[in-house]
């Protein structure tokens, strides 16, 4: 035990000043202007070819994905879609950024980080249409994805609860003595959750290994940033808590790239949380389910739609040399019949059979599941015709 | 074997599993060096250092979300929430993701390694907000076990099956018991089978039945009933989910009567759930109505804790009652 003095850092004044918000500026990284043109070459990721072509391929992949599936949803071929078009910088960027071995626990709008580690059309697909070749045995709304030999956490809907979870995630990678971070994705809004000032302090106080990714995209569902907080982003959150913070533009990926890089590394060798707020714009809907003109104006959508991600980066590629159209014309064309032969092939495929309704609740199933199932089994054969989906496969 | 109180039998079943498996951690709020306000965890930090037992910061859905994420990775977590009464900023955490872990991902991942430990129950002048009895609002999770036990010998046994356990369990500890019951603790490691009850004392006429600290309390009802010439079959439940319908129902059976007590109040408790299993698959053996003793549907009052708790007096009238119905 040693006596301690927690006033012993505190400075004294003789005057009543009262501290204004704002009195730290937190200025944002960019590294591509909006024209995809280098602000500071020293600065500038190195990155080969390849990775900066793989990283274009996941951004345009993403965007077309989220186009053909919001199609699909329309055509009522999927009940439920939620893209993150005008966002795929962010995603991707930070994506690239990290090793294969670093567990990505995510909110709900990060496919591009599927995308980049090659999560395959059809294993979206299952996933969105719930059948029996989906890990997660169908059992969540479209876009819950959750694969283990990708290293990406299932996905749950409540807001936030994945950032204490991830501090408790990378405690555990360091205890194990792993080479390997959490990163931990959420939005602005999902910032004001209670669970959302819990794991960050305590990822602080207890020097977990983790990355704190906030997607600052202007809107949580309907409600803007501006009546979502007072204060200077969630950047400043990062400061109080005692966690190094950086703002970064969400639209340029190599900014996104090069904090993640740095965030990464100071994680890893010295044991502690990063966090990251990128300020990006959700060009999409919320979801599915939401019409944004009843809260913003198609002008605002557009001056965004100016500061396209994808465009930005892919204009810097061409600067490089590294842009090739036929190719990315192939690409796109190849993806989109992909996606349409995905479709087709994932809805026909069964869900699974009727006794997976129990399975996974408990390592085994208790006696009382096997008395509920044995009911239901009962009852579905007796009446096949309403179950369709399981009638047959009771046993 | 060694004479222990239960906390003491909590601290050896955690010196044991911290032991066993490096991957055992012991945190929450003052458990670190302190060892817990009810002094649980003492000497934990001492011995395994402070990055398997630490304190947490004050946020109790922090402690539990950071427990998720920890038993998710692999590592044995052993959270501790200081009072039961103080569980509900986790209960989005537990119900929604401690539960659900596994079944959302199609058992890819889970918390299957997770325990959270946490003192529960009345009779030590605690008022509303350190006597609460919460086990039926877990009881209603599927994916959780709850598990409480009743005295130093199970404490241990359970805790140690608990956290061997791959599936989350709630472990909730009598804490009106923690120095008030002493009783012979083998040294070693051993586990009690979860989700089976214990026959405390065979009888023929009525079967009671409880768990945790109110175990005692039926058993001195009993034993009021005997004089009376009543025999009673006392059982300790243990498990709370999934429960032992098995051994309650058997004893039914053979006694035709059913006596439930608990100290949480009546109207939705655990035992509403019980008689409804037990009335389904005894109709015709019952001679007399279930019959529950449980806390009023009050809040959990201070100046009338001893008018509000089941104790053995209304135990003892309740059992006439059924006897004579």
């Amino acid at each position: 035990m040693h006596d301690r003095n927690h006033l012993s850092n505190v400075g004294v004044t003789n005057e009543v000043s009262v501290i204004s918000n704002g009195i730290i500026d937190i200025p944002m990284l960019q590294l591509l202007d909006e024209n995809g043109k280098e602000t500071n070459k020293k600065q500038t990721p190195n990155l080969s070819k390849e990775k900066a072509v793989k990283i274009a391929n996941a951004m345009q992949y993403t965007r077309l994905l989220d186009e053909r599936m919001v199609g699909a949803q329309r055509q009522g071929r999927i009940s439920f879609y939620l893209a993150c078009t005008g966002e795929e910088a962010s995603i991707v960027g930070s994506a690239a950024a990290l090793e294969p071995q670093d567990m990505v626990m995510s909110q709900y709008r990060e496919q591009g980080v599927l995308a980049y580690r090659g999560y395959t059309t059809e294993q979206f697909m299952n996933q969105m249409f719930s059948n029996k070749d989906d890990p997660n045995k169908g059992r969540q709304m479209p876009i819950h994805y959750g694969d283990k030999k990708l290293n990406f956490m299932t996905i749950s809907s409540p807001l936030g609860t994945q950032i204490p979870q991830a501090a408790g995630y990378a405690y555990g990678q360091k205890m194990a003595g792993l080479p390997a971070i959490t990163i931990c994705y959420f939005g602005e809004g999902a910032a004001s959750e209670g669970d959302f000032h819990a794991g960050v302090n305590m990822a602080a106080v207890l020097k977990c290994p983790v990355i704190f990714f906030c997607r600052n995209n202007g809107y949580a569902i309907s409600t803007p940033a501006e009546e979502q907080f007072a204060g200077d982003g969630i950047a400043s959150r990062g400061i109080g808590y005692g966690v190094k913070t950086i703002r970064v533009d969400g639209n340029d990926s190599l900014a996104i790239y090069a904090a993640t890089k740095e965030a990464r590394a100071i994680a890893l060798e010295e044991n502690c949380p990063v966090l990251i707020e990128a300020m990006t714009y959700r060009l999409a809907a919320h979801s599915t389910s939401d019409d944004p003109s009843g809260y913003r104006s198609k002008e605002e959508e557009e001056k965004w739609r100016m500061k396209d991600p994808v465009t930005r980066y892919n204009n810097w590629l061409k600067d490089k040399g590294w842009f090739d159209q036929v190719a990315t014309d192939k690409l796109l064309e190849t993806a989109r019949a992909d996606i349409l032969a995905a479709v087709k092939k994932a809805e026909k495929i069964d869900i699974c059979p009727l006794p997976d309704i129990i399975s996974d609740v408990y390592d085994e199933a208790p006696w009382h599941l096997k008395e509920q199932l044995a009911e239901l089994q009962e009852h579905v054969e007796k009446y096949p015709e309403a179950y369709p989906k399981t009638a047959g496969r009771t046993r | 074997m060694a004479q222990m109180n239960l906390l003491q039998a909590i601290n050896s079943a955690l010196i044991t599993a911290m032991t066993d498996d490096e991957k055992v951690m012991v945190f929450g709020e003052d458990v670190g060096h302190f060892g817990g306000v009810f002094r649980a965890t003492s000497n934990l930090q001492e011995k395994f250092g402070k990055a398997r037992c630490f304190n947490t910061p004050l946020t109790e859905q922090g402690i539990i979300g950071f427990a998720n994420g920890l038993a998710a990775q692999g590592s044995v977590p052993v959270a501790e929430i200081q009072f039961s009464d103080y569980i509900f900023p986790a209960f989005d955490q537990i119900v929604n993701e401690t539960a659900k872990w596994r079944y959302r991902s199609g058992g890819q991942f889970s918390c299957g390694t997770l325990t959270i430990r946490t003192p529960y129950g009345g009779g030590i002048a605690g008022g509303h907000y350190h006597s609460q009895s919460p086990e039926a609002f877990f009881a209603h999770i599927p994916g959780m076990k709850v598990v409480i036990p009743r005295n130093p010998k199970q404490a241990k046994g359970l805790l140690l099956a608990s956290i061997a356990d791959d599936n989350p369990v709630l472990f909730m500890e009598p804490k009106r018991l923690y120095r008030a019951s002493v009783g012979e603790v083998p040294d070693n490691s051993y586990h009690l089978p979860l989700g089976k009850a214990d026959i405390v004392k065979e009888g023929k006429d009525i079967t009671l039945l409880a768990w945790g600290a109110q175990v005692e309390i039926i058993e001195k009802a009993a034993q009021m009933a005997e004089k009376d010439g009543v025999s009673c079959e006392v059982i300790d439940l243990q498990s709370i989910l999934p429960w032992d319908v098995e051994t309650i129902t058997q004893s039914v059976f053979k006694t035709g009567r059913l006596l439930i007590n608990h100290e949480a109040p009546l109207t939705g408790g655990f035992a509403s759930e019980i008689a409804a299993s037990v009335q389904e698959r005894c109709f015709l053996y019952l001679e007399a109505p279930i019959k529950r003793v449980c806390g009023l549907d009050t809040p959990y009052p201070l100046a009338h804790e001893k008018e509000y708790m089941p104790d053995h007096l209304k135990t003892y009238e309740a059992i006439k009652r059924t006897i004579n119905y």
